[in-house]
């Protein structure tokens, strides 16, 4: 299940009574299966993007789809990454991470059966019984990915999903993140400010411009998959890292 | 009392702390209970006030005893509990609601804002004979002051706690396409706990005084009735006894609540301590 955006465009009304364009218009595509990253300066628009692909918020002008199905509100089918863990701090880690079943209907047994299955992957073996408050940033991150996991989703939305964390966290995860990838391969967009973690993970890279965000350049990652840590020392990573980052000076 | 109430309020992290120190905690307190009710009866001892201004500890003693045994004092202590219980129950609820309807809907709070802030602001003294007037010097009226008094923090508490919900998990559950009544049982609810259980401490003891000045105004029971009978009888013993019995009930009130904290916030107190 592919994503594609047409001419989107988003209008905020500017506090004062003006409007402020926030982003757009911006149009691209995401082939059913790739892992896509999007990087910018801050404020451009990127958050923004993500909330109207996870149909939390209408374009004011333009229309994005997911396949070929103009998005008119959230869906199953998607899953979405906040910049922090954004867990609710009165539930365990299993009943955080099985929330989307317990909205879904589903029974508490099979809930916990699925988290079963998955907290091992997430290496939370032995913290399903525990309350966010008692984990490390990281680990609450695993948790999150772990709520977004269960729903099976056939596409990822992902907004600065380690924005949080600190460097050695960061690169743990995102290796991780790639073998779930590779596992499942879901469709993914990321956004990041970390230019090595978009080019060492993605397929494509999109560079966006000063708000209202467009899309400035569109760099492919030729690096062979399975990718590892070490890939970083590569001349190909290299080359594409210095790409992207002369593409978001312009 | 004072000194634990204050520690729990203060830091409750710390309450559970260190097993050895707890009878500290426990024995100080009581020391110093017991070094004022020596005073007290030092003070009574060298007469220098009658006894109808303060009756010694011992005089008090023996009133309690005997107004437990004639019935009086259950009389009157059900007759505010009751009151103090059906206030407590009346006013968390429609502040519950209200405030629920406030926070969701501003225009309800633009449209309500003043009426609810006059009437907050008067205190509750002053307004409280006009509710006797209306609804009789009967159990009825002390209901309502006890509500009343209770309505308004109730109130605040459930906007603030409504309102503050985290704005990102409120997008996580649109992106989980939950219905109003998952978003409000799953979210709001436990998101404002918290700040409700907070508002349901001092509610607690605010119902009491709400029904004491309904009684003090005008009544033929209760515990506020019994101080100022005893008082135009210059049975100052009886008074404390009273006031004594007050104390207790809020304490108790007070010290449900707090269970209640403990074991719906349990997730809190786990979180904190390590
Ligand atoms: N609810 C809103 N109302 C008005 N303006 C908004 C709102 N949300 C965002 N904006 C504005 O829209 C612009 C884009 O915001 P957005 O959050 O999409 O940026 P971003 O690229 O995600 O930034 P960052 O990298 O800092 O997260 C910003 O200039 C912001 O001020
Ligand atoms: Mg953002």
């Amino acid at each position: 299940m592919g994503l594609s955006v047409r001419n989107v465009t988003l209008v905020y009304n500017a506090p004062g009574g003006g409007v402020l364009p926030a982003l757009g218009p911006v149009t691209f595509q995401i082939e059913s299966g790739s892992f896509v990253s999007l990087v910018g300066p801050s404020g451009c628009g990127k958050s923004t993007l993500i909330r109207i692909l996870a149909g939390l918020q209408e374009p004011t002008r333009g229309e994005a789809f997911l396949g070929d199905i103009p998005i008119s509100g959230p869906s199953s089918r998607v899953g979405l990454m906040f910049q922090d863990s954004n867990l609710m701090p009165w539930r365990t880690v299993q009943d955080n991470i099985a929330l989307p079943l317990e909205l879904g209907g589903i029974s508490k047994q099979e809930r916990y059966a699925a988290v079963e299955n998955l907290l091992p992957t997430l290496g939370l073996s032995d913290f399903g019984l525990a309350y966010p408050g008692e984990l490390s940033g990281g680990m609450a991150q695993r948790v999150a990915i772990g709520r977004v996991l269960i729903q099976k989703p056939e596409v990822l939305l992902l907004d600065e999903p380690f924005g949080a964390l600190d460097a050695l966290t960061r690169e743990q995860i995102s290796v991780d993140l790639l073998e779930v990838w590779a596992q499942y391969r879901q469709t993914v967009l990321m956004v990041t400010h970390d230019i090595n973690e978009a080019v060492l993970l993605s397929d494509r890279v999109l560079v966006m411009s000063q708000r209202p965000g467009q899309i400035i350049a569109d760099i492919p990652v030729t690096l062979e998959r399975p990718r590892c840590l070490e890939d970083i020392y590569s001349d190909v990573f290299g080359k594409t890292a210095q790409q992207v980052r002369a593409a978001i000076g312009r | 009392m004072q000194q634990s109430t204050l520690s729990t309020i203060l830091n409750p992290i710390e309450r559970d702390a260190g097993a050895q120190k707890l009878w500290v905690r426990r024995f100080i307190p009581a020391l110093v209970m017991l070094m004022l009710l020596l005073f007290w009866q030092i003070v009574t001892m060298l007469e220098i006030y009658p006894a109808f201004i303060i009756p010694p500890p011992i005089d008090v003693a023996e009133k309690f005893y005997a107004v437990l045994l004639d019935g009086r004092l259950w009389l009157h202590t059900q007759a505010t509990l009751s009151a103090v219980l059906s206030g407590l129950g009346v006013g968390v609820t429609l502040g519950l609601v209200l405030g629920y309807l406030i926070a969701k809907h501003p225009l309800l709070e633009d449209s309500l804002a003043p009426v609810i802030i006059s009437l907050q602001s008067t205190p509750i003294v002053a307004y409280a004979p006009l509710l006797v007037i209306w609804f009789g010097s009967g159990p009825t009226s002390k209901v309502i002051t006890s509500a009343l008094i209770v309505f308004f923090p109730t109130l605040m508490n459930t906007v603030v706690g409504i309102r503050n919900v985290p704005r990102p998990l409120h997008d996580l559950m649109r992106a989980l396409r939950a219905s109003r009544w998952q978003t409000f049982t799953k979210l709001e609810v436990p998101a404002a706990m918290p700040v409700l259980i907070g508002g349901l401490k001092i509610s607690a003891t605010l119902a009491v005084i709400g029904a004491v000045v309904g009684e003090f105004i005008s009544a033929n029971a209760g515990l506020g009735f019994l101080i100022t009978l005893a008082r135009s009888q210059y049975d100052t013993a009886l008074v404390i006894v009273a006031v004594i019995t007050l104390a207790i009930i809020a304490r108790i009130l007070y010290w449900l609540v707090t269970l209640l904290e403990r074991h719906v916030l349990a997730w809190q107190s786990r979180a904190r301590t390590i």
